[in-house]
């Protein structure tokens, strides 16, 4: 790992039997990089704001008073009640929607990149270390899945289920477990070469063994990469899914649903597009500049 | 080479398969096709035609294979609301998102070609940290809020462009085709050029934006591969002006991963214009679909996504094919 050394001085505390423990010395790594930095607070803050929302919200977010629908932002109500961002269509605290929005992006995010990534560990070690036809097959549904036009594919789905969460994940991880596979599967070939994996099948492990003990380890850091640069782009997908009306169901706050509400009243209200909006375009810039540095941190050698 | 052009297309072929089996399968996902395939309205008759007509009553296998023989003529069944084969609704709104698809790209390159050699040829200077700086906020930013921002901003605001559209009223009978910019722009017809012009260009650029980012960022890349070669530094050694060495020497080596990549991200333009089109109310296979979906109108959905997952496959077979013809090494790997 680069310039261990620099941060096993740094940080004394942190030294154990002579090496810096791998949390440490990314930590510190972290800190030497401004730009990723600025990316984990932005993070920081969404998470909190996602946890903390019935604190941070300063109204109920559904809320609905007609009569003060469509305010701009920095509006003072005769009742009393002041709106930092304005209000939607219904007169709902728009602040208070985005607040609590930021709840249902971070779960279907997470675990779509989460689900997805464990469906393309088993199918990328399968495929590279079985080699042959299951290679072959796995590669093969590969391509079919990368056809797919994936938004229509999103919409012909949520045709014949309806819009839910679980849908929501599904749909994206259909889509993102090619990526984890093509990457896992030729860490897997490389590392299927290593000597030690050679020793390990010499000395008669048996297979579950030498996938589980010395495969797996050792390809676990792409998937990681891939993961931390995906969770912008699945941040995007979930938006684009609710804008378009089939994510989320609409009783649920979502960033992107938001945005879709606003999008009918862009000439007279354009707040209520303009700020689900910057709060997307913020979460992926954070994610995308945190990802950055995982993936130079962990492998610089991968490229997306 | 006969050997690689057979076995690449025997390889489209298994993919269109597995395409078909995947539409096959989202058909019979609630375990009851007949119903997606009615409107609410229909009545018990109506049911029991289409289960009949379309064989839902019959064993599963069976029933697969006539949707694959089916798929191979294209034929997904007819639209409800318009009475008409579903494939061929949707291969009329085919060419205003293929022409939307190909401005975006043709935007695209027109961003990343001089963006990633100027950001190549000044690395870690102002230029190069601005450049991947908004390249980076471009891969962030949802494009369909790019999109009503740029209507915000050049539609209501300043008022220079459209909202929506292909075309201003009566611009249409110009026209002898539905591609309407490049027909103006082959015509030399200037009316004609100039209003397509004006109502693809927010459009193209809301649908360009991934593209442009990821372009850019692969053009420095690439630019920065080959710019450390041997022959970078012999042509400088000749006494070549800067110009000529980045921009003939370096850029035609630079350009194979391009082309590769061309392909791909014209497929993922075709099949990725569905926001842009709701966005803007462009009449092509995206605005189609998310209209099907709303009136439960089953067979244009999926006509839509074969057709969209056919033509992707198409593109890289042929991508494919071009480029082994290129590179002699490829087919005899």
């Amino acid at each position: 790992m680069r310039e261990s050394g620099n941060s096993r001085a740094a940080a004394p505390g942190a030294v154990r039997n002579g090496r810096a423990t791998p949390l440490a010395d990314a930590w510190q790594s972290l800190l030497r990089h401004k730009a990723a930095l600025c990316g984990a607070a932005i993070l920081a803050v969404i998470a909190a704001m996602a946890v903390f929302s019935p604190w941070l919200a300063p109204y109920d977010p559904s809320q609905q008073i007609p009569w003060e629908a469509r305010r701009a932002p920095l509006t003072l109500f005769d009742s009393g009640r002041w709106v930092l961002l304005g209000t939607d269509h219904l007169g709902r605290d728009l602040l208070s929607r985005i607040v609590y929005a930021s709840r249902v992006t971070l779960i279907v995010s997470f675990t779509a990149v989460v689900i997805s990534g464990f469906i393309g560990l088993i199918v990328g070690v399968a495929a590279g270390y079985l080699g042959r036809w299951v290679d072959a097959v796995c590669m093969r549904l590969v391509d079919i899945f990368l056809a797919f036009p994936f938004e229509l594919l999103a919409l012909s789905i949520v045709a014949v289920t309806g819009p839910s969460l679980s849908v929501v994940v599904a749909v994206i991880a259909l889509r993102v477990w090619v990526v984890y596979a093509r990457v896992v599967r030729s860490a897997t070939l490389a590392v299927k070469e290593k000597d030690f994996v050679q020793a390990a099948v010499a000395v008669g492990a048996s297979e579950l063994r030498v996938v589980l003990v010395h495969v797996l380890p050792n390809v676990l850091s792409p998937a990681i990469v891939i993961a931390t640069l995906y969770v912008g782009r699945v941040i995007l997908i979930e938006s684009a899914l609710s804008f378009l009306g089939v994510g989320v169901p609409a009783s649920t706050p979502t960033w992107g649903g938001i945005l879709g509400d606003g999008r009918s009243y862009i000439d007279t209200a354009w707040w209520i597009a303009f700020f689900p909006g910057l709060a997307i375009l913020v979460t992926v810039l954070g994610v995308n500049l945190l990802g950055d540095w995982v993936r130079d941190y962990l492998d610089p050698r991968i490229q997306t | 080479m006969l050997k690689y052009i057979a076995g690449r297309c025997l390889q489209a072929l298994v993919v269109l398969f597995g395409i078909t089996a995947i539409c096959f399968a989202i058909l019979h996902l609630t375990g009851d096709p007949a119903a997606l395939m009615l409107p609410e309205s229909a009545v018990q008759e109506d049911y029991q035609e289409i289960k009949s007509r379309m064989g839902f009553d019959r064993p599963m296998v069976e029933q697969f294979a006539q949707y694959m023989a089916n798929a191979a003529r294209l034929d997904f069944g007819s639209s409800y609301l318009q009475h008409r084969p579903a494939m061929a609704i949707v291969l009329d709104r085919l060419p205003a998102t293929f022409e939307l698809a190909l401005v975006a790209f043709m935007l695209a390159l027109i961003v990343a070609l001089p963006v990633g050699i100027l950001s190549a040829t000044h690395r870690n200077t102002p230029v190069d940290y601005a450049a991947m700086s908004t390249a980076l906020v471009g891969q962030s930013m949802p494009n369909f809020w790019l999109g009503l921002m740029l209507i915000l901003i050049f539609s209501l605001g300043l008022d220079l462009l459209p909202t929506s559209g292909r075309l201003a009223y009566g611009i249409e009978s110009r026209a002898a085709t539905e591609f309407y910019f490049f027909e103006g722009l082959l015509r030399l017809d200037w009316v004609l050029f100039s209003d397509a012009l004006k109502h693809i260009l927010l459009p193209a650029m809301t649908a360009g934006l991934y593209s442009s980012a990821r372009l850019t960022r692969l053009v420095r890349s690439s630019m920065l591969d080959v710019l450390s070669e041997d022959y970078v530094r012999t042509a400088r050694a000749k006494g070549l002006s800067e110009w000529v060495v980045v921009n003939v020497h370096a850029l035609k080596n630079a350009s194979i991963p391009l082309v590769t990549m061309a392909g791909i991200e014209l497929g993922l333009l075709l099949g990725g214009t569905v926001v842009t089109e709701t966005v803007f109310a462009w009449p092509g296979i995206g605005l189609l679909t998310i209209q099907a979906l709303q009136n439960d109108d089953f067979p244009i959905i999926q006509s839509a996504v074969f057709l969209l997952a056919f033509i992707f496959v198409g593109v890289n077979l042929v991508v494919d094919l071009m480029y082994a013809w290129l590179d002699p090494r490829i087919r005899y790997a």
